[in-house]
């Protein structure tokens, strides 16, 4: 009803020469992708600026109680387009978002509005989402493409996983990252030159997995950390102040769930709406062939990293859903829902009991599904370690490093006495 | 044997103390408290000279610990231990059988629970209730810290205030202390929130017993404070323990830790490091300088010297005169103007924590100068204590603060567009068109930078106001603080002063805080040019010349302040106050045997039972204050006017409860159960089963389950369900029903018809943190409202469950019933709403509709707020009562949840008539609404309506509301005399 209002389309004449701003939420996956878009001909631009002219531009044009993530990622943008950079009139901007009943799914609307007050109007906004699309001519989701970004989220996993798997425990500084980067810069290319079938996805992958098991390291028991929580500041460096690596020089290893639990999680609920009260008749035929897609695809994955032995794989969602039905109902399904809580017990059956939960100051999804489950979850396994942090323009980084420490300091003693873990 | 022990040093640099420790084995050697004021590397490397003085330069096992100490430790190379885990090893090596340690630093809380699996845990980010809160209340009280222990040790009675933050705790004390409350009450209420902020917001369902051991700084001083600690929680003397090492846990727990990490260092060397890094390494942001010479500094003031008032000495004065008096919430003003409107008197000054006091003092004076040459003709008052004062001392006017401020800013710029007023604990702003005031806006608690903030920072880091203010103006590179809250903004400055930021450097960036967060939380302006071009600011912050210049620099505008910046409210009201011919103002002989007591009381008139405060002044007058409606003022109604939140109240309490056939189904009344609860009401009825409806919310009510609640920065009416869930499992139901529902009702009025995440599945939680629930059948399906044929089977599967097969015939003809209830209620409150339009209009009264969610109608959520507005002479109906009347509107945002498809109806509704104002109620911590108040004032401004927002919480401070409600009422009024 809405969606008239403010929609500038993006058209055809618009992908000879506009760039695309993206912003950035996981450094790693985000390069593959929009190598991939690259491929099919579209100009993209991944938004990797930082500093707190980010968020004060955010607050500038954002109400400043809206969730930090849409603070953050308008900011970044307004922040690009002033920056010089660019000719405004020949940029436009990508947004992804999940739709649902939290505020999240405003954020398109928001960034209109915002980019209205800042006078930019007239710059076309695309908005990714599952839950559908509108209507933009010079930007279409075809077939083709959507097979290669779905491997390019496969292959971001596992580079993602492995590498964190290997940063605290490689002999030479450096290496898992330099090794990461080489494939993500050839992974998108190949798509194009051998074509994509799942048979060279898993070659791939099995090859990825040979060359990191094969870096020097020296594995030494370390304080393992997972990191959950809503989606951006769990993975975006801006958002988190740069949670990773803050735990990575403080000597953990950080464990982070894979974005492919994300989507699953998006489209197995339009499966539950179905289960649940009888919505989508027509449509859930299609969304349990994409949630058995995908489970049959992560199950390949997992299965190789068994294979070769070195490495930690990640949990098959289908367990994660069966392990989380005791805590909390499937039906939640705003925010990241029940994959929240299915998440952390993921993270302990794996044996990581140490976890951040992160999440936006004031998430109304995540007074249920993150600090609402803890006590739960602790009363379940006493001996998992959360530390729920809430990130804003305004919190502090020594009050967050401060918890946080907390936390470490907990799982260090843990390690020591039981080293086996 | 002793001397074989190594020697263990522990430092504790905290937010506001630094404390060291040296120990040998056992034995304490040395230790020092001493407060910091920011300069952490001095006083560290202070500390360790003395410590080196007693002990030598024998090598030490050394630890650092505390929020300020982490950067320390860093560039100095010492290791560092997290502050909580440093008491957990201090608890276990003396105080092994300890059950809990409560833990309360300057700017932290922590409990750290032993019994049943080691847990600590320290406040989140929204979180007051500290030592540094406690010193901002007695700065508030203008006692000492001591002086707040000992008055709170003669307490009467306790008084509510609002444990979330020390902003919001604020707001609460100071209305009490303008009523005339008694300084010991206060003083043992604010204790006592520091209580319940760390009982509610760190215990988190864990109960608090066995063995207690109270650490920290406060903790250590306060006896009012243990005393109340160990009341609530109910310890016997020998479970609630006070170290003696209360102060230096940390540091003692440091010294531990620095043992077992094997590694010894000589002082001196540290010293030396200590202070080599005294050089900047900062990695917080900076801004540029507020002046870039003392010459830009000269003309910036000589620019601004010009907005001046004509003075003159009021004791050579002769003819007649007006007073003004602006009773504000934390300073008192006057103005004494003559015929010309020269300023003959004025007066600023702290409250002190008793103005009438301050007045009648003034008054005396101002007879005395004015000999038997002057008369006063007229007085008016405005401000907070308006009132009070205004019927304790006589005065003739009782002016709203808006109507104040702008005849005072006309006075020097007639065309002026924009008033920007911050004063002690209020931001104002108005637009003004056409002559008359176009909209209001007024800050909230959580973006409450203003004077009072100012003054304590510069309190905490040992200055005077002023002293703290001309230091920022030579801030070479003033920090970036942001622009959030106060709290937020205290560790701001503590990560500013880890990174070694100067005294002047925090006071500018202070000052650039307290404008941005003006400029965008309250105004909301993205630009100059929304303001106007005769902006006008004024308040007694803008005496700071930083705030000042940090103000037109954001705005890169000039703007006009008057040399009075901080008496315009006062002069204002003298200025009003030109009407009149005669004065009823107490004489000087009235005044000398006038007295002031007060009381506080408990309203018996309803069951809101208001905390009453009763003012009596001499013989014949009193004056009573805090109630929520007329009642408890001994005042009479003229007739209560139609009210659609009574209606809706007494129709969803008088709902048959049906009879006990199948068992008796507890339904909470809270959150979605305020639209819902005809129809889950006629469900289980029809099925035969009794249900027990829990009452409207009252205090009592939410305190009973406050315990439970894991997230406390969800919204009150959220954790308010923990105390209705309390409540129905006290009754012995055989089950409690509330469902999770993902969809609402679907009226078709938006794109979707969601329930926001909070409403929709609060059940989860409530399943997964209250305990006791798990005696009960605790009933929360997922059901699909908007098919009665799916819902009838759901149930069907659902309830058979429970309580043995229910045949589906049966079932559906239930949820036949339980729909017809509910259209059945839905349309009694259109009908409702309709007739109370139509009686307005009749009658010629005026119409609010006091929009917000279904649950806003709860007394408790809402405050009495809807009778405070009918006595104002409002015809009061609700967003759902006349909604139908208008189209479904299309807004600029995705219009997915229900009740919000309703609001904005209801804007448009109030858009199109010129008799009806539109006031939205907002949950303090409701996420939706950043995005719906947006929408509904552009809606009403775009109308040329007034937009009022109230932001209402746990506690929310009814003279606040009436004063915007009656800013509304005064500009309507104007534009009404305008036409």
């Amino acid at each position: 009803m809405s969606k008239e209002l403010y929609y500038i389309p993006f058209t055809e004449d618009m992908k000879k020469d506009y760039t695309i701003l993206v912003p950035n939420m996981l450094p790693r996956h985000f390069k593959l992708i929009l190598q991939v878009f690259r491929n099919h001909g579209y100009k993209l631009d991944l938004l990797e600026t930082d500093g707190p002219q980010i968020a004060e531009m955010g607050l500038k044009y954002v109400h400043n109680d809206t969730c930090y993530p849409a603070i953050l990622v308008i900011g970044q943008f307004l922040d690009a387009i002033q920056s010089g950079k660019y000719d405004p009139h020949k940029v436009a901007l990508v947004l992804f978002q999940t739709g649902g009943g939290c505020r999240a799914s405003n954020y398109l609307s928001l960034l209109r509005k915002a980019l209205g007050r800042a006078g930019y109007d007239y710059v076309p906004v695309i908005s990714l989402s599952l839950a559908g699309i509108e209507k933009h001519p010079g930007f279409k989701l075809t077939v083709p493409l959507l097979h290669r970004l779905f491997y390019a989220l496969i292959y971001g996993d596992l580079i993602l996983s492995l590498t964190d798997q290997c940063k605290p425990y490689e002999l030479e500084k450096g290496s898992a990252e330099a090794l990461a980067d080489e494939f993500t810069e050839q992974l998108a290319a190949k798509m194009e030159e051998e074509g994509v079938s799942y048979k060279k996805v898993l070659r791939n992958c099995e090859e990825i997995v040979r060359r990191f098991a094969a870096l020097p390291m020296n594995r030494v028991p370390k304080v393992k950390v997972g990191v959950v929580g809503e989606i951006y500041v769990k993975y975006s460096p801006l958002g988190n102040n740069n949670l990773a690596q803050f735990l990575v020089d403080e000597d953990a290893e950080v464990v982070m769930p894979g974005l492919l639990d994300f989507m699953y999680y998006c489209i197995y609920d339009n499966v539950l709406d179905y289960e649940l009260y009888g919505l989508r008749r027509l449509t859930h035929p299609i969304y349990r062939f994409a949630s058995d897609f995908i489970i049959e695809k992560q199950k390949g994955i997992i299965d190789l990293i068994k294979k070769e032995g070195t490495f930690r794989p990640p949990a098959p969602m289908t367990h994660t859903v069966e392990r989380v039905r005791s805590v909390i109902g499937l039906g939640t399904k705003m925010g990241e829902g029940w994959l929240l809580p299915a998440e952390m017990l993921e993270l302990y059956d794996a044996g990581v009991k140490n976890i951040v939960c992160t999440q936006p100051f004031g998430c109304l999804p995540n007074h249920i599904c993150g600090k609402g489950m803890m006590k739960p979850l602790k009363d379940r396994h006493p001996d998992m370690n959360i530390v729920a942090i809430d990130y804003d323009a305004g919190a502090t980084r020594v009050n967050q490093e401060n918890r946080i420490k907390l936390m470490l300091a907990n799982a260090k003693e843990q390690l020591e006495q039981n080293p086996e873990t | 044997m002793k001397g074989c022990e190594p020697l263990c040093l522990g430092l504790d640099i905290g937010s506001t103390t630094a404390k060291v420790v040296v120990r040998q084995g056992e034995s304490v050697l040395y230790e020092r408290y001493e407060r910091h004021f920011s300069m952490v590397r001095q006083k560290a490397a202070e500390l360790l000279e003395q410590a080196r003085f007693v002990v030598g330069d024998a090598p030490v096992f050394l630890a650092i610990s505390g929020s300020a100490g982490l950067g320390l430790s860093e560039v100095v190379g010492v290791p560092f231990v997290q502050e909580v885990y440093a008491t957990s090893e201090v608890v276990r090596r003396l105080e092994p059988d300890t059950s809990c340690v409560i833990e309360l630093g300057g700017e932290d809380a922590k409990i750290i629970f032993f019994d049943g699996g080691v847990e600590e845990r320290m406040n989140g980010s929204c979180a007051g209730g500290t030592g540094a809160f406690i010193d901002q209340m007695a700065t508030l009280l203008n006692v000492t810290a001591d002086e707040l222990d000992e008055l709170s040790l003669h307490y009467t009675r306790i008084y509510p205030i609002a444990s979330r933050c020390g902003v919001f705790a604020k707001t609460d004390i100071q209305p009490l202390l303008n009523q005339g409350a008694r300084k010991e009450d206060v003083a043992a209420s604010i204790y006592q929130a520091v209580v319940n902020q760390t009982v509610a917001g760190l215990a988190q369902g864990r109960k608090i017993r066995g063995k207690v051991l109270f650490l920290g700084g406060p903790l250590y001083y306060c006896k009012g404070l243990r005393q109340r600690f160990a009341e609530t929680l109910g310890l016997s003397a020998e479970n609630a323990v006070y170290a003696e090492y209360a102060r230096f846990s940390v540091a003692l727990g440091a010294s531990l830790y620095a043992e077992k990490t094997g590694k010894t260092e000589s002082l001196t060397e540290v010293i030396d490091r200590v202070r080599a890094c005294r050089t900047d390494l900062s990695a917080s942001t900076r801004l540029p300088a507020l002046f870039d010479s003392p010459e830009d500094l000269a003309s910036f003031r000589a620019r601004h010297g010009k907005n001046t008032v004509q003075t003159a000495d009021l004791s050579s004065y002769t003819g007649n005169v007006w007073i003004g008096i602006d009773c504000g919430s934390t300073t008192t003003k006057l103005a004494v103007i003559g015929e010309d409107n020269t300023l003959l008197y004025t007066y600023y000054a702290s409250n002190r924590g008793n103005p009438v006091q301050i007045v009648r003092e003034q008054l005396i004076e101002i007879y005395r100068l004015c000999g038997d040459r002057v008369t006063v003709c007229g007085s008016a008052v405005t401000g907070y204590g308006e009132d009070l004062i205004r019927n304790g001392f006589g005065v003739d006017y009782g002016i709203v603060e808006t109507v104040a401020h702008y005849t005072a800013a006309k006075y020097f710029r007639p065309n002026v567009d924009f008033i920007l007023d911050i004063g002690g604990q209020d931001i104002k702003c108005f637009r003004i068109r056409d002559g008359a005031i176009d909209s209001i806006l007024l800050n909230e608690a959580c973006s409450s930078g203003c004077g009072s903030f100012l003054e304590t920072f510069a309190r905490a880091m040992g200055y005077t106001i002023a002293e703290f203010a001309e230091k920022g103006l030579s801030a070479k590179a003033p920090v970036n603080l942001g622009s959030r809250c106060t709290v937020f903004m205290n560790s701001s400055v503590k990560q500013s002063q880890k990174d070694g930021a100067s005294v002047e450097d925090i006071s500018a960036g202070l000052a650039v805080s307290v404008v941005k967060n003006a400029i965008y939380k309250v105004i909301r302006a993205a630009s100059a040019c929304e303001l106007g071009e005769n902006i006008v600011v004024q308040g007694g912050t803008f005496h700071n010349d930083g705030v000042l210049r940090a103000f037109e620099r954001e705005l890169g505008h000039e703007v006009i302040r008057p040399s009075i910046a901080g008496l315009m409210g006062a002069f204002g009201a003298a200025l009003y106050a030109k009407r009149a011919g005669h004065s009823t103002l107490l004489s000087a002989e009235e005044l000398e045997c006038f007295v002031h007591t007060s009381k506080s009381v408990l309203c018996q008139g309803c069951t809101n039972h208001c905390h009453l405060t009763i003012n009596d002044f001499g013989s014949k007058k009193r004056f009573v204050s805090g109630n929520q409606c007329e009642k408890g003022a001994s005042l009479k109604s003229e007739g209560a006017l139609p009210n659609l939140h009574e209606f809706k109240r007494n129709y969803l309490t008088s709902l048959p409860t049906g009879e006990n056939r199948r068992g008796r189904i507890g339904l909470p009344m809270a959150l979605g159960m305020y639209e819902l609860l005809p129809l889950w009401n006629g469900i289980f009825t029809a099925l035969g089963f009794e249900t027990v409806l829990s009452p409207l919310s009252t205090r009592q009510i939410y305190e009973k389950g406050q315990f439970s609640i894991p997230s406390d920065t969800a919204c009150y009416p959220a954790k308010i369900m923990h105390g209705h869930i309390a409540w129905l499992l006290e009754q012995g139901v055989d089950g409690i029903f509330y469902p999770c529902l993902t969809y609402n009702v679907d009226e078709k009025a938006g794109d979707n018809h969601y329930n926001c995440p909070v409403v929709a599945y609060y059940s989860e939680l409530l399943n997964g943190n209250v305990e006791e629930l798990s005696g009960t059948k605790f009933l929360y399906p997922y059901l699909n409202i908007n098919s009665p044929r799916q819902l009838t089977k759901e149930l069907q599967k659902y309830l058979s469950q429970f309580f043995g097969p229910i045949p589906r015939g049966e079932v559906r003809r239930a949820v036949k019933e339980g729909f017809a209830a509910y259209d059945a209620y839905m349309a009694a409150v259109r009908a409702e709403g309709e007739k109370s339009l139509a009686f307005a209009r009749r009658e010629g009264k005026r119409i609010m509709i006091l929009a917000g969610r279904p649950y806003h109608i709860d007394p408790e959520i809402g405050h009495g707020i809807d009778k405070l507005a009918t006595s104002l002479g409002f015809v009061v109906v609700s967003e759902d009562s006349i909604c139908h009347l208008v189209a479904p509107q299309r807004v600029r945002v995705l219009n997915q949840w229900t009740y919000h498809a309703r609001l904005y109806r209801a804007a448009r509704y109030a858009a199109e008539h010129a008799d009806t104002q539109l006031v939205q109620l907002v949950s303090f911590g409701c996420g939706v609404d950043a995005i719906t108040t947006d929408e509904v004032r552009e809606i009403l401004e775009g109308a040329g309506k007034y937009y009022t927002q109230l932001k209402i919480d746990e506690i929310t401070n009814l003279g606040a509301v009436r004063i915007r409600l009656r800013s509304l009422l005064g500009a309507l009024e104007e534009r009404e005399e305008k036409r």
